[in-house]
């Protein structure tokens, strides 16, 4: 039976995490995710988990603890945000490259300057060629969905790669929304037991973690790295089917909203998501045929898949919520756009960055983005790469 | 009742306007409503102005932005009529809710002339009645329940029973003056 309530998407992490019930969760508050671990120590305190928490010095320290818990066999969680994550930044790439599969909890703020504390992706995105997995949630649900998916991606034997869980700062971290919960038996039983294969406690297989490696392997290293990514993407979809199985919700790389005979597209990552799917109904019903993807995934990227959902369009948005000073756009602009180009998708394209800093977006400035693309293919308008959604001029 | 409604808190910092509408929410919820229950986040002070949100609906809630155009809007402070635009985009077919002490002819040239139904709490008279300490929000949030209508008042006030009682289950004492505030801010809207 499923649970019928409503919690903020910090709330709704907390609780998969109690049912999840990791072995060791060390942490550092930073603004918004600090409820997390504030909410899993009163789980603690309570007695309702028996997971050790390290209340830690620093970012650098609560990712460092991760990976030593992780490597000594103990399924790990942490949390952060922003310039939490910036702080841990050097030992997030050792993370990945030990193959430890932490999970991680990040509540998405942008990074100073100038000063913010609001929804941003410029945190995670600047971590994404650490070798995270990354899975991004529209609302609370996913954010809970996704929690309770990460550590049957993460440990599989195919993968061994630590996963990142993000959700927009704010705009679903603090807003009190319904949600549907699932009991703790079928979750423990879906997210099951961790029996590592290979870790420091175990005294019959003496072995290093994250020791010097010379030109000879470290290459060698790094090709098994990708191709750990690449088989992730399999298993993504699996725990997804088998997630849909329990709890009657259906995830993939993506979800296509309204795509099947769309000429106009935008694509996005977050919470935007929700605001431009009532934009496309708005313009449904006055006969555009307006379409949006919403990318779940960014880590692996689902580029070819993402570029066949597109090849019927004449024109699509690109929206990145993080700037990337390149004079190109955002990450998810250049990514997709180099993914239609090789799959010889030609639409006409436009990456446009919004809501930095929590700058709020509208439905109506959703609906400007599709005017947009109207003008584009209907008049040949050519738009000045790469535009600001609703910045004051 | 429209099948959604749109509500905008204005408070300041401490004055418990976030938690309002996060009631709020809770309350609409726990009757089968769709909900949203939001604050505006800025630098967090004491006494800062801040504002919070509250989306009720009938059907599944997707839009993730703030409310432009309100059905209802709630002041805790009065003295945020000087410095913030409190009717801005405020739907005429709608309504103010204003915690003061002013007469409401002291109070109508501080709206920017709305034309909707402008309706007045004394928060801090209800309060010292029931509670004998100023929290303006749990009188406000029985007023906005019975302006607005999104919930009916004797459903509100079983549901709010319930919900307070979970929240000060580690000072049961103070239950009973908060549901006092709250029937006695349902007579004094006006």
């Amino acid at each position: 039976m499923a649970i019928r309530t409503s919690m903020s998407g910090n709330e709704a992490t907390a609780y998969a995490v109690r049912q999840i019930n990791p072995d060791v969760m060390p942490a550092f508050p930073i603004t918004p995710s600090t409820e997390i671990p504030q909410f899993v120590s009163n789980m603690i305190a309570n007695g309702e988990i028996d997971t050790e928490f390290i209340p830690v010095e620093s970012e650098h320290s609560s990712m460092s603890a991760a990976i030593g818990a992780s490597a000594a066999g103990a399924r790990t969680l942490t949390a952060t945000s922003s310039a939490g994550l910036a702080l841990m930044w050097e030992v997030v790439y050792v993370a990945a490259s030990s193959r430890l599969p932490i999970v991680m909890a990040v509540v998405n703020r942008g990074l100073t300057g100038p000063l913010n504390i609001n929804a941003e992706h410029s945190d995670s995105m600047g971590a994404r060629d650490s070798g995270w997995i990354q899975i991004y949630a529209e609302n609370n649900q996913e954010a809970y969905d996704n929690m309770l998916q990460a550590y049957r991606i993460a440990e599989h034997k195919d993968v061994h790669l630590p996963v990142m869980i993000c959700q927009d700062g704010f705009i679903t971290s603090h807003a009190v929304e319904n949600i549907s919960l699932l009991e703790d038996e079928p979750v423990k039983k879906f997210v099951g037991e961790y029996c590592p294969e290979h870790y420091l406690l175990n005294e019959k297989e003496v072995m290093a973690v994250g020791p010097y490696a010379v030109s000879n392997y470290c290459m060698e290293a790094k090709k098994a790295q990708a191709e750990a990514m690449i088989r992730s993407k399999k298993v993504i979809l699996e725990v997804a089917e088998e997630f849909a199985a329990m709890s009657g919700r259906s995830y993939g790389f993506f979800e296509a909203y309204r795509m099947e005979d769309a000429e106009y597209a935008a694509v996005a990552i977050g919470s935007v998501s929700g605001t431009a799917k009532d934009a496309v109904d708005r313009l449904r019903e006055k006969g555009v045929k307006a379409g949006f993807l919403k990318v779940r995934v960014f880590r692996p990227f689902p580029g070819e898949e993402l570029a066949k959902e597109l090849r019927g369009c004449k024109a699509v948005a690109i929206m990145d919520r993080c700037e990337s000073y390149s004079g190109q756009g955002g990450p998810l602009g250049a990514e997709l756009t180099a993914a239609m180009y090789r799959a010889k998708v030609t639409a006409e394209t436009v990456n446009i960055v919004y809501g930095l800093s929590g700058r709020d977006v509208r439905v109506e400035d959703m609906e400007k983005v599709y005017g947009d693309l109207r003008e584009m293919a209907e008049e040949g308008k050519t738009f000045k790469q790469y535009p600001y959604l609703g910045l004051r001029e | 009742m429209e099948a959604l409604t749109e509500i905008r808190w204005h408070g300041r910092g401490g004055q418990g306007a976030k938690t309002a509408a996060l009631l709020l929410a809770e309350a609409a919820f726990n009757i089968g409503k769709h909900v949203q229950g939001f604050p505006e986040y800025g630098p967090e002070r004491m006494g800062a102005p801040i504002t919070a949100y509250d989306r009720i609906s009938d059907d599944e809630i997707r839009v993730h932005s703030n409310i432009y155009e309100p059905d209802y809007v709630a002041v805790v402070d009065d003295t945020l009529l000087h410095t913030v635009d409190v009717t801005k985009g405020l739907k005429e077919s709608g309504g103010i809710l204003i915690n003061t002490r002013m007469e409401r002819k002291e109070i109508l040239p501080l709206l920017n002339g709305y034309r909707g139904k402008i309706y007045l709490l004394n928060a801090y008279h209800v309060c010292m009645e029931t509670m004998g300490k100023y929290f303006p929000n749990t009188p406000m949030l029985a007023a906005m329940v019975k302006i607005s209508g999104v919930i009916g008042a004797d459903v509100f006030l079983g549901e709010m029973e319930k919900s307070l009682a979970h929240k000060f289950a580690k000072k049961p004492e103070v239950l009973a003056g908060n549901m006092a505030a709250l029937k006695l801010a349902l007579t004094e809207v006006q």
